[in-house]
C-alpha cells in the first residue's frame, strides 16, 4: 500500500510538470511575450524597443530555462545595463544585488509579481481560493448526498415510476450547462421581468457574506449540473449491483428489501461513484468559471479569466498551477478510496 | 420465528404448475404442466439440456421470478401450503429458513464486500431473531461442518479470499444455517473442478443425510444425479418427459428421450469405431417455436403422424412401477429392450508417421507477485514442466488435466502465441518452438490449427458466417479468386454438415453446435494436419456433443488428422481417444494407451480423476476416492511432487522423498509412463477404479 | 401593423394545456408514490394466464400518466397544425410553426420512413421501440434540420447579421419599423441589444453546431480509436505512455487550456495548424490501415481501393492544413481556407475529447482481445492490425455509439463554453454561447435575447441524452 501510494505521488508530480511546462510553454510564446511588453511599456514600441524590454526581463532566454528559474531550480536570471545597475527577477527594487537571493521560484514560495492587479500572485491566489473554497463546499454539501440519494432511489428498482422520474430529472440536469442553468435562474428568480426576485442575480456581496439570497444560485448552478452526471453513475452502478447474484441470494436468504438496499448493495454499488465524484472536480472547475463570471463573484474562476484575458502571465502561470495540483490531489484520493472501499483490492 | 407447522405428506408438491415470461411482443411458455413431489429427506434430481426450463422451476419454488415471469397456473405446495398465495411477509419467513438454495456460481453468489461470517451470520438473525455471538457460535458450527479448514478465519475472510471449491462450501454452509427443510441446488458443481466437484457432492450427500433435509437437484448431468438422488424427473423443452426412481428411470426408461440421451453419452463401453455414439437429429426446439402435440416428436424415432402430433399429452403412469410416470403415448407400444441398431461400424485407422514431437518442453512466466501495486518481487510460475511426447498421423491424442494443469500454456505454445522457454517442438522435423506466430510462413499456420471451447465466444458476432471462413482462406492463400474461395467456402460449409445457406447468417441466429460446426469449418480451411480441440464440446449440450464430436471423428479419419483433444471429460476421452495423457501443475503425471491409462497400475492422480467423474449407468461400480482439499495454484506450486499434497498414497513411499523430490518419469509398460515414487509393489496392488458389475 | 401576441386566435388552447400538463404532473406524482407505497412486485397467479400483466392502482396510475401525456403532446401538437395553417393568425407561436414548415416535412418523412422500415435497419430501427430513443431522435433532428434549412437561408426571417433601427431590445413579436415590401414584418422573438433579429439568430446558431459539433467528435472518435486499439491490445509500455498522455490531458482544467490555445496570439504562432496537421492525420491512417489490413492478401485491390479512398482523403487533409499566408503555406492546390478561429476551436475541441475516447476503446479493446474469436484470429496468422479494427473494433460498436451520441452533446457544451467567454468565434457570430454571453448583461430586464438560444442549447443536449439513452437501453435488450 505504500509503495503504491508513493508510486501515485511519482506519477503525480511528473504530470504536474508536464502540465504546469505546458503551460508555461503557451504563455511565454513570442506574441504573448511582445503583448507583454507592450501592455507593460508602451503600444507603439518598435520591435526592437520590444526585443530589449524584453531582453531586459530575461524573457529572451531559452524556454526551459525560464522554465527551470520559475520553477526555482535554476539561479534567477539578472540583467546587468550598460550603467551597471543589475536587476533581476529576485531583487526587488531598493535591494542590493549582491543580497538578493539567487533562486527566486515557486519551490522558493515566489510566485511572481500579477500585472493586472498589481500584488503578489501568492496572496491573490490564496484569497481568491478561499472564496472558491466557500462555494466549493456548499456545492458538495448540497450535490454530492442529493446526488447520491437520486441515484440510490433510482436503481433500487429498476423501470419502476421512481426511477422513470429521477432519470428524467437527472439527464436534463446533465443536458443544462452552468451557463444555461445560470441563466433560467436568473431569468426566473431574480429579473424585474418574470417579477418573483427571490433571489439576487449577482453574488458579489457572498463575497463578505453569504447567504441563501445571494449564495443559493450560484450554488445551485454548479450543483444541478455535477448532480445529474453523479447520479446517473450511482443508479447505473446501483442497478448493476441490484441485479447481481449475491443480492438473489440475499433476497432468497430471507432478507428484506430496505435491508437488501442498506446492508447487501449500498456499499457495492457506492465504489464506482466515488471514483466519478473525485474525477468531477475538474469538470467543476469549468462550472466554477462560469458561474463566477455569470454570478460576479470574485473567486479563482473569475481571476483566471481576468489574468488569461489580460495576458497577466504570471498570474496565469500561479492559477494553473493550483489548478493543476487540486486535480491531481482528487484523483490520488480517488485512486486510494476506492482501494480503500474495494475489499477485493484491498486485501489481496 | 418458528417453522412452519407440518405433519405427513411431501415436503414439496408441484401441480400441474406452468410459468411464463412475458415479453413485449408474445408470451413465451418457461414451464408447461410440470408435477413432482419430494419427500422428506428424499433427494429428486431434475435433469434437462439448457433452455429446458429446470432453473425456472426452482425460481417459481422460491417465487422469485422477476418483473416478467409469472406463475399462469397450477400450484406449490410447501408443507401443505400453497407459495403461490402467501404474502411477501410469510415468503420472507420461508426464504432461507425453510427452503434454501445453493447456485451455480459461487463466487458471484456471496457478496464481494462483506465478510463471511456475516453473511452467515444474517440467517439465524433474520429469521430466529438469535444474538449476535449465537449467530456467531452457529456459523462456526456449520463451518466446521462443511469440512472447511480454521473455520475462525474463514469467518473473517472476504470472498475473494477462498477458492471456488472452498466458496462453494460456504453457500452450503449459509443454506445450512437454519436448518432448512428444502434445498434446491441449481447445478452447484458446475463451475468446478471435477476433483473437487466429488468432494462437494459427497459433503452435500453427508449433509443431507445428518440434517434431514429434503433436496431438489437440478442439473444437465446424469451421472451426478445417479449418484446424489433417489428420484429424478428428466424435462424436455417446458414439460417433464418422465418421472421416477433412479433404478426405473436408468434401467427401464419409458420416453423415447430419455433413450435417446443415454444413448447419446458416452458410457464405459462405447466405442468411436465399434459402438459410435448416436446422437439426436435436428435441434431444441425455441420456446415460440415448440410444435404441437409432442415437443419431442421432430427428432423422436418412434414419432407417428397424426397421433404424436394431433395434441396435448399428458403423463401417463407406467404400470407396475412405484411412482413412475412418462409423457409418451406410445410407450407400452415400443420395445424398449430392443438392440440399438448401431450406427456404421468403422475400421480402425492406423497411426502414421510422426508429425508433432515435443521433447522436453519448457514454459516459465515471470509474473509481477501482487498484481496492483506492482513492482516488488517478481515470481516465476511453471506453467509447463518438461513436456515430452510424440503424435502420429490420424492419431487422437487425449491431453487431460483440471484447471491450472498448463494445457492452455502448451496449445498457445504450439500455436506460436508464446514461445517455449526451453526445450524443441518438432514440426515434421523442423524446430518451431522459437517461432513466434508472426514468423512462421503460411503453410505451418494451415497446419496447425485450433478449436475453441467456447461455442458462444469462437465466432466474431459481427461477421457473417461464410464472410469468417472465406477471411481463413485469404489468410492461408487458398484461391485465385473470390468466386474461388466463395466455392470452397460451401464446399467446407458441406465438410461440417451445415446448410449452404448459413453462409450469410450472423453467428447469433446459430445455436451453439452450429457455431462450434463453422468454427471446426474455419480450423479446416487451410487443410490443417494438427489440430488442437480445446474442450470442443463441453460447453454443448448433451445430445449436441455426440454430434459434434462424431463430425470432429469423420472428418479426422478421412483427412487423416493428428487430433490434439484437450477434455477433463474422462467418458469422452475413453471414447474417442487412442492415447491419453494427464496433466497436474505443469507435469505430465501419465503417458500411455488409452487402455493403459484407464486401467492400473494408474498414477494416484488418474485414480482420483477416473474416481471423480460420475458415471450415467447404475451397473458401473466405482471405488470411491474423494481428494482432499484444492488444487494448489500454479503460482505457489508445493515442493517435490506436485501432487503430494493431496495424494492418498503418499505414506506407501518412505523418507518423505514425495515432499523432496520431484519424482523422475518411469517407463511402465511399452509407451506406458508415469511420474510417481511409488515401488512397484504398491502399483501392483492397485485395482481398477470402474467396474462394470457383472449382470 | 400590431404587435404580435404569443397565441393569438388560438389563445382557447392555452387553458386546455394548462390543465393537460397539470393533470399529467398530478398524475407522476401519484404513480411515484404508489410506486413507492405498495410492497415489491408479487407474482400474481392468474388462472386464465392473460397477458394483463399491469392490474390493481400502480397500473391504473401508469395509465393515467400515459393518457395525460397523450393528451399534452395532441395539443402541443394541435398549436403547430393550426399554427401551420394560420400563420401569423396564431400569433408568434403560429408564425414560428409556419416560418419552420421545412422542418416539419422532413421529420415527418424521416419518421414515417424509418417506422415503416425499422425492423430492416438494425440498431437505428429499433431505436423506434424505445419512446425515449424516439422523443430524443426526434429533437435532435429537429435542430440538425433546422440548422441545415437555416444554413440555406429558409426558415429565417432576416439577416442574422442585420440591425434594424429602433428594434433593439424589442419584445417578442414586435412589428419591424419600416418595413419593406418582401420583408418579414415582425422579429418574433423580439430583437437584441444590436437590434438583430433573435429568431433568426437562433437558426443560423443552430447550422454553427449542426457544422462543427459532430465532426469535430468523429474527428476525436478517429483519434480516439486508432490510439485506443494498440493500447489496449498491446498493453505494457505503450498503454503506459499513451495513458499517461491521455491523464494529462484530461488532468487540465479545460477552460484553462481554452484560454491558452483559443487566442488570436497562439494562432498567430501557428501552434493549431501544427496540431490540426498532426490531428487531422489520424483519419488517413485509420482508414489506410483498415483497408490495407483487410485486403493484404490481394495486392493489386489493395492498392486500388486504398488510392481511391487515400487520395481524396490526403487532397482534404492538405486543404485543411494549408492556408495562405499562415505557418503552413506548402500546398499549391489549396481549394478552401479555413478560418483561424474556427480552425483552432476545431482543434481544441477535438484535443479535449479524444483522451476520453482513448480510454473508452482502450478499455473496451482489453476486454474483447480475450475473447476466443480473436485468438482464432491470432492462430491462423491475422496481423495486429486486422484484428484491433475487424475483429475487436465492430464488436466495439453499441458503446461507442452510444458514447458518440453523448459526446456530440458534450461538445456542443463546449461550444458554447467557448461562445460565453467570447473565445475562438468571431465577436458577430450568431452561436449559441455567443448569444447566451450577450443577452446575460442585460438579463433582469430583458429575458428574450439571452432565453431562445439557452433553450435551443438546452434541448438539442437533452436531445442528445435521451437518444443516448434509448440507444443503450436497445442495444442491451438482446
Amino acid at each position: 500500500m505504500g509503495l503504491f501510494i508513493l508510486r501515485r505521488v511519482g506519477v503525480m508530480i511528473l504530470t504536474a510538470l508536464c502540465l504546469t511546462f505546458v503551460v508555461f510553454f503557451m504563455t511565454n510564446l513570442y506574441p504573448n511575450l511582445e503583448k507583454l511588453a507592450k501592455t507593460q511599456g508602451n503600444f507603439r514600441m518598435s520591435d526592437e524597443a520590444v526585443a530589449s524590454w524584453l531582453e531586459k526581463g530575461g524573457y529572451l532566454q531559452s524556454t526551459p530555462k525560464k522554465y527551470m528559474e520559475w520553477i526555482g531550480v535554476a539561479p534567477s536570471y539578472q540583467h546587468v545595463a550598460e550603467d551597471g545597475t543589475v536587476t533581476g527577477r529576485c531583487i526587488t527594487p531598493g535591494m542590493d544585488p549582491a543580497e538578493a537571493p539567487r533562486f527566486c521560484g515557486i519551490l522558493q514560495g515566489y510566485w511572481g509579481y500579477s500585472t493586472v492587479f498589481k500584488d503578489e500572485v501568492s496572496s491573490i491566489v490564496a484569497t481568491r481560493l478561499s472564496l472558491t473554497g466557500t462555494l466549493m463546499f456548499w456545492v458538495m454539501v448540497v450535490m454530492v448526498p442529493s446526488a447520491l440519494i437520486l441515484g440510490v432511489l433510482a436503481g433500487m428498482k429498476e423501470g419502476s415510476a421512481t426511477d422513470r422520474t429521477l432519470s428524467t430529472f437527472a439527464i436534463t440536469t446533465t443536458a443544462t450547462p452552468e451557463y444555461v442553468s445560470g441563466v433560467l435562474f436568473i431569468a426566473i428568480f431574480s429579473s424585474s421581468a418574470v417579477g418573483l426576485k427571490w433571489f439576487k442575480g449577482t453574488a458579489t456581496s457572498a463575497m463578505e457574506s453569504p447567504n441563501i439570497e445571494n449564495f443559493l444560485l450560484p450554488v445551485l448552478t454548479i450543483a444541478l449540473y455535477g448532480m445529474g452526471y453523479i447520479a446517473r453513475m450511482t443508479r447505473a452502478s446501483m442497478t448493476e449491483v441490484m441485479t447481481a447474484q449475491y443480492i438473489r441470494t440475499a433476497r432468497l436468504k430471507g432478507v428484506s428489501f430496505p435491508n437488501i438496499v442498506m446492508k447487501h448493495a449500498l456499499r457495492n454499488a457506492l465504489i464506482a461513484p466515488f471514483t466519478v465524484i473525485m474525477l468531477q472536480f475538474p469538470w467543476l472547475l469549468n462550472g466554477v468559471v462560469i458561474v463566477e463570471t455569470l454570478f460576479n463573484y470574485k473567486g479563482f474562476g473569475w481571476t483566471l479569466v481576468q489574468a488569461a484575458g489580460n495576458n497577466d502571465i504570471e498570474l496565469l502561470l500561479g492559477v494553473s498551477v493550483v489548478s493543476v495540483l487540486v486535480v491531481l490531489i482528487t484523483q490520488l484520493i480517488s485512486d486510494i478510496g476506492y482501494v480503500y472501499l474495494n475489499p477485493r483490492i484491498r486485501i489481496s | 420465528m418458528s417453522k412452519l407447522e407440518y405433519s405427513d405428506g411431501p415436503i414439496l408438491e408441484i401441480d400441474r404448475l406452468s410459468i411464463s415470461f412475458f415479453t413485449r411482443l408474445r408470451e413465451i411458455p418457461a414451464v408447461m404442466d410440470f408435477s413432482v413431489s419430494v419427500m422428506p429427506g428424499e433427494a429428486v434430481g431434475l435433469v434437462g439440456e439448457s433452455g429446458c426450463g429446470k432453473s425456472t422451476v426452482a425460481l417459481g419454488v422460491m417465487q422469485d421470478l422477476g418483473k416478467n415471469g409469472r406463475i399462469v397456473g397450477g400450484s406449490i405446495k410447501f408443507k401443505g401450503r400453497d407459495l403461490g398465495e402467501m404474502s411477501v411477509e410469510e415468503l420472507r419467513d420461508i426464504r432461507g429458513n425453510e427452503i434454501a438454495m445453493i447456485y451455480q456460481e459461487p463466487m458471484a453468489s456471496l457478496n464481494p464486500a462483506m465478510k463471511i461470517g456475516k453473511q452467515l451470520m444474517e440467517v439465524p438473525m433474520i429469521h430466529e431473531g438469535v444474538s449476535e455471538d449465537e449467530a456467531y457460535k452457529r456459523a462456526l458450527e456449520v463451518v466446521t461442518d462443511v469440512r472447511l479448514p480454521d473455520p475462525e478465519r474463514m469467518l473473517n475472510s472476504y470472498p475473494h479470499q477462498l477458492s471456488g471449491g472452498q466458496q462453494q462450501r460456504i453457500v452450503i454452509a449459509m443454506a445450512l444455517m437454519s436448518k432448512p427443510a428444502l434445498l434446491i441446488l441449481d447445478e452447484p458443481t458446475t463451475a468446478l473442478d471435477v476433483t473437487v466437484e466429488a468432494a462437494v457432492v459427497e459433503l452435500v450427500k453427508d449433509l443431507g443425510k445428518k440434517y434431514g433435509t429434503s433436496m431438489l437437484f437440478i442439473s444437465h448431468n446424469l451421472g451426478l444425479v445417479l449418484e446424489t438422488c433417489d428420484r429424478l424427473c428428466v424435462m424436455y423443452s417446458g414439460e417433464a418427459v418422465e418421472r421416477g426412481s433412479i433404478e426405473d428411470v436408468f434401467d427401464e426408461m419409458q420416453h423415447p428421450y430419455t433413450q435417446a440421451l443415454f444413448r447419446s453419452i458416452p458410457l464405459p463401453g462405447a466405442d468411436k469405431n465399434a459402438r459410435p455414439l448416436v446422437s439426436i437429429p435436428g435441434n431444441f426446439p425455441l420456446p415460440h417455436e415448440r410444435p404441437k402435440g409432442c415437443n419431442f416428436g421432430p427428432r423422436c424415432d418412434y414419432f407417428e403422424a397424426g397421433r404424436c402430433d394431433a395434441g396435448d399429452i399428458a403423463m401417463a403412469d407406467v404400470p407396475g412401477n412405484d411412482r413412475h410416470a412418462t409423457r409418451c403415448l406410445k410407450f407400452q407400444e415400443i420395445d424398449w429392450n430392443a438392440p440399438i441398431t448401431v450406427g456404421e461400424q468403422k475400421e480402425k485407422t492406423a497411426p502414421g508417421k510422426v508429425v508433432l514431437k515435443m521433447d522436453q518442453l519448457k514454459k516459465y512466466y515471470e509474473v509481477a507477485a501482487n498484481a496492483l501495486f506492482g513492482g516488488g518481487a517478481r515470481k516465476v510460475v511453471k506453467a509447463n514442466e518438461t513436456l515430452s511426447f510424440e503424435a502420429r498421423e490420424s492419431e487422437t491424442l487425449a491431453i487431460v488435466g483440471e484447471s491450472g494443469c498448463g494445457k492452455s500454456t502448451f496449445a498457445k505454445v504450439l500455436m506460436g502465441l508464446e514461445t517455449a522457454t526451453d526445450g524443441e517442438i518438432l514440426l515434421d522435423g523442423q524446430n518451431i518452438e522459437q517461432t513466434p506466430i508472426e514468423a512462421r510462413d503460411t503453410k505451418t499456420i494451415s497446419d496447425v490449427q485450433m478449436v475453441f471451447q467456447n461455442p458462444f465466444d469462437t465466432l466474431n458476432p459481427s461477421m457473417t458466417v461464410g464472410r469468417q471462413i472465406t477471411r481463413a482462406l485469404e489468410i492461408f492463400g487458398i484461391g485465385d479468386s473470390d468466386a474461388e474461395r466463395k466455392n470452397r467456402m460451401l464446399e467446407l460449409l458441406d465438410l461440417v454438415k451445415l446448410p449452404r445457406a448459413f453462409a450469410d447468417r450472423m453467428p447469433r441466429q446459430l445455436s451453439g453446435g452450429q457455431k462450434q460446426r463453422v468454427g471446426i469449418a474455419r480450423a479446416f480451411a487451410g487443410g490443417a494436419r494438427i489440430v488442437v480441440a480445446d474442450e470442443p464440446v463441453s460447453a454443448l449440450d448433451v445430445s449436441v456433443q455426440a454430434a459434434v464430436t462424431d463430425l470432429l471423428m469423420e472428418i479426422q479419419r478421412n483427412e487423416k488428422t493428428t487430433l490434439l483433444f484437450i477434455s477433463h471429460d474422462l467418458s469422452i476421452v475413453r471414447y474417442l481417444s487412442d492415447r491419453v495423457m494427464v496433466m497436474y501443475l505443469g507435469h505430465v503425471v501419465e503417458l500411455g494407451d488409452t487402455d493403459q491409462v484407464f486401467s492400473p497400475p494408474y498414477h494416484p492422480y488418474t485414480e482420483a480423476l477416473l474416481s471423480a467423474v460420475p458415471i450415467a449407468d447404475t451397473s458401473v461400480e466405482k471405488e470411491h476416492i474423494v481428494l482432499e482439499g484444492d488444487i494448489p495454484s500454479a503460482m505457489n506450486p508445493p515442493p517435490g511432487c506436485p501432487f503430494q499434497t493431496r495424494c492418498r498414497w503418499k505414506s506407501e513411499v518412505p523418507g518423505g522423498l514425495c515432499e523432496r523430490e520431484v519424482p523422475p518419469v518411469r517407463h511402465l509398460q511399452a509407451g506406458h509412463q508415469i511420474k510417481c515414487h511409488l515401488g512397484d509393489e504398491v502399483l501392483e496392488r492397485m485395482t481398477p477404479v470402474i467396474k462394470i458389475a457383472a449382470e | 401593423m400590431d404587435p404580435l401576441s404569443w397565441t393569438g386566435s388560438i389563445a382557447f388552447l392555452n387553458p386546455l394545456l394548462f390543465a393537460a400538463l397539470g393533470l399529467l404532473a398530478i398524475s407522476i406524482l401519484i404513480w411515484i408514490l404508489i410506486g413507492a407505497v405498495t410492497p415489491e412486485d408479487r407474482s400474481i397467479t392468474n388462472v386464465g394466464g392473460t397477458l394483463s400483466l399491469s392490474a390493481g392502482p400502480q397500473g391504473l396510475a401508469a395509465l393515467a400518466v400515459r393518457v395525460t401525456f397523450l393528451a399534452s403532446a395532441v395539443i402541443l401538437l394541435a398549436y403547430i397544425v393550426l399554427g401551420l395553417f394560420m400563420g401569423t393568425g396564431a400569433g408568434i407561436i403560429g408564425a414560428l410553426a409556419q416560418r419552420m414548415l421545412p422542418v416539419w416535412i422532413a421529420l415527418i418523412l424521416l419518421f414515417t420512413l424509418s417506422i415503416s422500415f425499422k425492423r430492416r435497419l438494425g440498431l437505428y430501427g429499433k431505436l423506434f421501440d424505445s419512446p425515449i430513443g424516439m422523443i430524443g431522435f426526434g429533437l435532435v433532428m429537429f435542430w440538425v434540420f433546422t440548422g441545415i434549412f437555416g444554413a440555406f437561408d429558409m426558415i429565417i426571417t432576416h439577416d442574422p447579421l442585420a440591425q434594424a433601427s429602433g428594434m433593439k431590445n424589442k419584445a417578442p413579436g414586435t412589428p419591424l419599423r419600416g418595413a419593406e415590401e418582401g420583408d418579414f414584418a415582425w422579429y418574433l422573438l423580439g430583437g437584441d441589444n444590436l437590434a438583430r433579429d433573435v429568431f433568426s439568430r437562433m437558426v443560423k446558431g443552430a447550422w454553427e453546431v449542426v457544422k462543427i459539433a459532430p465532426l469535430a467528435t468523429i474527428f476525436a472518435f478517429m483519434v480516439g480509436i486508432t490510439l485506443g486499439l494498440p493500447a489496449g491490445y498491446y498493453g505494457g509500455k505503450l498503454d503506459t505512455f499513451l495513458s499517461f498522455l491521455a491523464n494529462l490531458i484530461l488532468a487540465f482544467p479545460v477552460i484553462l487550456l481554452f484560454y491558452l490555445l483559443v487566442t488570436p496570439e497562439i494562432v498567430a504562432t501557428g501552434l493549431p495548424q501544427y496540431m490540426a496537421v498532426v490531428l487531422f492525420a489520424f483519419p488517413m491512417v485509420f482508414f489506410g490501415v483498415l483497408l490495407n489490413a483487410r485486403y493484404r492478401t490481394q495486392p493489386q485491390k489493395n492498392l486500388m481501393i486504398l488510392a481511391v479512398v487515400l487520395v481524396p482523403l490526403f487532397l482534404m487533409y492538405m486543404c485543411l492544413i494549408n492556408a495562405a499566408g499562415s505557418k503552413i503555406d506548402v500546398w499549391p492546390l489549396d481549394f478552401f481556407d479555413v478560418p483561424g478561429g474556427i480552425l483552432v476551436v476545431f482543434v481544441s475541441v477535438v484535443f479535449v475529447n479524444s483522451p476520453t475516447v482513448f480510454r473508452i476503446v482502450r478499455g473496451l479493446t482489453m476486454d474483447i482481445k480475450t475473447r476466443d474469436y480473436v485468438a482464432a484470429a491470432q492462430t491462423r496468422g491475422e496481423r495486429p492490425w486486422y484484428i484491433m479494427l475487424w475483429e475487436v473494433l465492430p464488436n466495439a460498436r453499441g458503446p461507442l455509439i452510444v458514447d458518440f451520441c453523448l459526446r456530440i452533446g458534450y461538445t456542443t457544451i463546449l461550444l458554447g463554453t467557448l461562445g460565453f467567454f467570447g473565445l475562438g468565434l468571431p465577436p458577430e457570430s450568431p452561436d449559441w454561447g455567443s448569444t447566451i454571453n450577450e443577452g446575460r448583461k442585460l438579463l433582469s430586464v430583458y429575458l428574450h435575447p439571452a432565453l431562445p438560444p439557452a433553450i435551443a442549447l438546452l434541448s438539442l443536449v437533452l436531445g442528445l441524452n435521451l437518444l443516448a439513452d434509448g440507444l443503450r437501453e436497445e442495444s442491451l435488450r438482446d
